[in-house]
């Protein structure tokens, strides 16, 4: 090993030419990593973590420019190697993993092929030998059946494999340096806890430093030892996960640790408290403080005049902050959710909507020889209901089914078999097309993917006045006012109006949405993922939005999620499911305390918790969510239950325990015995104080 | 489709934003500077653009008229600077006079296909089930038409206008208009916006033509800008056959079919004719690349 640090960023500048000039998207960082450190990378949308990702291999493309500064990796100038050298070095010694697996595998080759050509390449590794390492790197990634997944083609795995995958390629070659960038953002939290498990074992035992890239904070502490907390491409706090969590000292780091959905919070004793505004535009940098113009703490006088340079703190090694308020800031506490007051919802109110034995069968079309492939079961009795003016949660990973419920309840899809109820008129075999004016107006729908949910040919005033001409009686020809009042509710600027989608931050849009789906005064809003897509820090601000249209309007609000922390923070009811049947259906306070289903166990031992001292038993799941097939006769978890008793959990369906109010969990483990087997895993938060 | 349902489409604009709209798409068309490729295929189109609206000015013979004396020598010379044909004709007045069917007849049966090919596109793509099957199968069987032989039986049939050019170039050219838009409609349609569209209850011709096309404009876009210039060689071909606009009147193709036996003599004859084709449609081509790399940009 050479001496000194492994990575080194002397004073780095990047810019970007752009249409409208050069953008100087980091204007100058410095940091170092040791060997076998693990280093995390945190900041919003935008902040340029990114960059530094790509700027270590040279991967800016042709616009992106180093302007100033030295990149050292191994005590070597980046910037100084040849195509060959370089070609050295990324892979063999610096290996990448992106957020999406699929664009880094390549689709027409076998995972083992891909894998083996590592070594051989890089090493000159013989056939054979390269095959026996890529079945030893399989194992160590804890894929079940390696030689199985060295034949199979990417596509025919499932994400987590895929990312799993892509970690094995990107170790198999034994570099020092392994650059994850957001590797998990797109995964299910109970695979996502799995990656971050494994990369942290990974890391224990091969002693490779992981340079870790992440909007969350979150999963950030589960994988490394030391956090960087970036800002307008700047660093500006630095230190031991410890330090960052317990003692932060820059007011934007003590913002993305306050937007963190827990599972010990919820909406009405303890808001989120978003960090205000929002993520501006590199282009214009004010002098002094990038942060000043959004920070709470801010002095004018002293922040916005010189650049703040980052300074180590006194008393606490390897603690630095680029703050001048830093010590004069008071000790930081995190809120927490109070135990006592964490009563139940709202008491039961009138049903708004609800639904009974609601089914929905897919029936995949016919093959040119007739032989159709066997019926999708997407939605399997499905027994809801949602109280006026509050919050029904439906939880599950993906592919269980709840995007359709979304997709039914909104008459997007027509279900097969029972009823939906809104407002006592059965609405299950309505698709959309054939509800009345009156039935659209009362339900409406907000998605998931905010650059689709906008037409990017129209304008927001456009998007929204056509909602409200369409759906408010009465609607006067010119709807500005209309629209300006919308963008009120929803916290946006009326100007905002003239704007095209992809003017807008993706939180932006998000409101946008939320401003038409107002339109027509709905009573009941089906939410499907609004925020998963979504920044933690933007997430927060829109969780809040909704819970406050909420209370203010008293709409019901059917909030689709994966997120446990969110649904546990806004919801009221939460029905959790899985291969398109619910498995616990209650209030939120009792799906969240033991007895717990197996399925929501697992779920909820999977959710990051963002505190560096909390380590907890982890019920990590085997496999991924199977077919849901029509033949099914047990229960529908069978397959992946760690509970499972035996036989009769795969051949009887379970029965439906009816507990205290409207709490009830389909298991073949009486809850009594759920409940004593499940002690040991109590709401983390509440467990504490 | 009901007529209210059609009307209330066609007022999506009010006149208040009209002025902002005409801005944008002056903002549209001066990004085209942005790209090298585009501004010189539209300085191309624009010289031919000029020369065809100014061929009266420009043209220093009447098109027709036999010079008898430059018959001897048709090279080119001061009185005819780029020569004259094997009749004594002008050059020069009959490339700029035969710019003008070109440049009307080419653009006029893009847009046709263009229009119809969208009908059909969108109609197929939205709907999808039997009427997508009749629509593909229908222009499948178009599309398989050797076209020369299609235009040769049409145009001698109906007989040869410049309004029969137009209906056939738009006839054959919308079938493939249609397979580019049905293929962007399939996928336009699983958008968000869709279903938020049909959750205020928009009825599918507002779906087709205000959510869903004009998101395919910019594929669509360079599609008829490369569509443009291969109409360009086809009417070339067609006066090159004879089955082209009606002489005596100048047209491109056809001072090439009247010429080419002169080639090894007098190559000019053929070649200049040739030489404005080709760059015409370079000309499309290039601001056809050049519209790809800036729709690519965004």
């Amino acid at each position: 090993m050479t001496e000194g640090p492994l990575l080194e960023f002397r004073d780095v500048a990047i810019a970007y030419a752009t249409r409208g000039g050069e953008v100087p998207v980091i204007p100058g960082l410095s940091f170092r990593m040791d060997a076998g450190e693990a280093m995390g990378l945190v900041g919003e949308s935008g902040c340029g973590k990114s960059t530094v990702a790509l700027s270590i291999v040279r991967y800016l493309g042709r616009a992106g420019r180093l302007v100033r500064g030295r990149i050292l990796f191994e005590g070597r100038d980046l910037a100084t190697l040849d195509a060959a050298e370089l070609r050295a070095v990324r892979g063999r010694r610096i290996a990448m993993v992106y957020q999406d697996p699929m664009a880094s595998l390549n689709p027409v080759m076998t995972v083992g092929r891909q894998l083996m050509e590592v070594p051989m390449i890089h090493e000159g590794v013989g056939a054979a030998a390269a095959h026996d390492r890529a079945i030893e790197m399989l194992r160590e990634v804890k894929l079940a059946d390696p030689d199985a997944v060295m034949t199979r083609y990417p596509h025919q795995l499932s994400g987590g494999q895929q990312q799993r995958i892509v970690i094995a390629m990107a170790l198999i070659a034994e570099p020092a340096l392994l650059v994850m960038d957001e590797p998990t953002t797109g995964l299910d939290v109970t695979v996502e806890a799995a990656v971050l498990d494994l990369v942290r074992e990974l890391r224990r035992r091969r002693r490779t430093a992981i340079l870790f890239i992440s909007h969350n904070l979150g999963t950030v502490v589960r994988v490394c030892d030391r956090i960087g907390v970036m800002y307008r491409g700047e660093l500006v706090e630095e230190g031991s996960v410890r330090q960052i969590f317990t003692d932060p000292r820059h007011p934007y780091t003590r913002g993305l640790l306050d937007c963190l959905p827990a599972l010990g919070r919820d909406k009405r004793h303890a808001p989120l408290v978003p960090i205000p505004g929002q993520l501006e535009p590199a282009l214009a940098r004010p002098p002094g403080c990038g942060f000043a113009a959004r920070c709470v703490h801010v002095d004018r006088a002293r922040c916005t005049s010189a650049p703040i340079p980052l300074r180590p703190r006194d008393g606490a090694r390897g603690h630095r902050v680029a703050c001048v308020r830093a010590a004069e800031l008071a000790p930081w506490t995190r809120r927490r959710a109070d135990a006592t007051a964490a009563a139940d919802g709202a008491g039961a109110s009138d049903p708004v909507i609800s639904t009974r034995h609601l089914g929905k069968l897919y029936h995949p079309r016919a093959g040119l020889f007739g032989a159709g492939r066997a019926p999708v079961r997407a939605l399997r009795d499905v027994d809801v209901v949602a109280g006026r003016g509050q919050t029904l949660a439906i939880v599950g990973e993906s592919g269980c089914g709840k995007s359709t419920l979304a997709k039914v309840l909104a008459g997007i899809e027509v279900a097969t078999e029972g009823h939906v109820v809104l407002d006592g008129a059965e609405i299950g075999g309505l698709g959309v097309d054939r509800r009345s004016r009156a039935l659209r107006r009362k339900l409406q729908m907000v998605f998931q993917n905010p650059e689709s949910t906008l037409n990017p040919s129209h304008t927001v005033g456009y998007a929204i006045g056509r909602a409200l001409r369409r759906l408010r009686d009465g609607a006067p020809a010119d709807p500005s006012a209309g629209v300006a009042r919308l963008l009120e509710i929803v916290k946006l600027a009326p100007e905002l109006a003239r704007r095209k989608p992809r003017q807008l931050s993706g939180g932006e849009k998000q409101r946008v949405a939320i401003a038409r789906a107002l339109a027509g005064d709905p009573d009941v809003i089906v939410a499907d993922e609004p925020v998963s897509a979504l920044d933690v820090s933007v997430q927060a601000t829109i969780v809040n939005l909704l819970a406050e249209l909420q209370a203010a309007r008293g709409t019901t609000l059917v909030f689709i999620s994966h997120d446990l922390a969110v649904v546990r923070y806004l919801a009221d009811h939460v029905a959790v499911m899985y291969l398109g049947a619910v498995v616990e259906f209650g209030r939120v306070a009792s799906v969240f305390a033991p007895p717990y289903h197996p399925y929501t166990e697992a779920l909820l031992s999977a959710v990051p918790v963002p505190d560096p001292d909390r380590q907890y038993a982890r019920i990590l799941l085997e496999g991924s969510v199977p077919r849901a097939s029509e033949a099914l006769r047990g229960c529908p978890f069978a397959s992946r239950c760690p509970r499972k008793v035996g036989a009769v959990c795969d051949d009887t369906p379970p029965p439906v325990h009816r507990l205290a109010g409207d709490h009830r969990i389909a298991c073949h483990i009486p809850a009594g015995e759920l409940a004593t087997l499940q002690t040991g895993l109590v709401e983390p938060q509440r467990q504490e104080r | 489709m009901s007529a209210p349902a059609t009307a209330e489409v066609l007022s999506v604009s009010p006149p208040a934003m009209s002025r902002r709209r005409a801005r944008d798409l002056w903002r549209g068309v001066a990004r085209v500077g942005e790209s090298r490729p585009a501004t010189v295929g539209v300085l191309i189109i624009l010289f031919w653009l000029a020369v065809a609206a100014l061929a009266p000015l420009l043209a220093p013979y009447p098109p027709n008229a036999s010079d008898l004396a430059a018959l001897a020598h048709p090279t080119p010379s001061r009185a005819h600077w780029l020569g004259t044909d094997h009749l004594g004709r002008d050059l020069l007045s009959r490339l700029a006079w035969g710019a003008r069917p070109v440049l009307v007849i080419a653009p006029l049966a893009v847009l046709g296909a263009t229009a119809l090919g969208c009908l059909l596109g969108l109609a197929a793509g939205y709907h999808r089930r039997w009427i997508d099957l009749v629509l593909t199968r229908a222009c499948d069987i178009v599309l398989s038409f050797p076209v020369i032989i299609l235009y040769m039986i049409i145009l001698t049939h109906f007989g040869s206008s410049a309004w029969n050019i137009v209906g056939v170039l738009t006839l054959t050219k919308a079938p493939i208009i249609a397979r580019i838009v049905r293929g962007l409609t399939l996928e336009l349609r699983e958008r968000e916006y869709v279903a938020a569209a049909k959750m205020r209850g928009e009825s599918a011709l507002y779906i087709m033509l205000v959510e869903i096309l004009p998101n395919a404009r910019g594929p669509l876009l360079v599609d008829m800008c490369l569509r443009t210039g291969y109409n360009i060689i086809i009417i070339g071909v067609l006066g090159f056959l004879g089955i082209g606009l009606p002489p005596p009147d100048p047209d491109w193709g056809g001072m090439v079919k009247d010429t080419y036996g002169m080639m090894s003599v007098w190559p000019h004859m053929a070649l200049v004719p040739c030489a404005a084709i080709s760059s015409l449609v370079i000309g499309f081509n290039l601001l056809a690349v050049g519209l790809r790399e800036l729709g690519l940009r965004d």
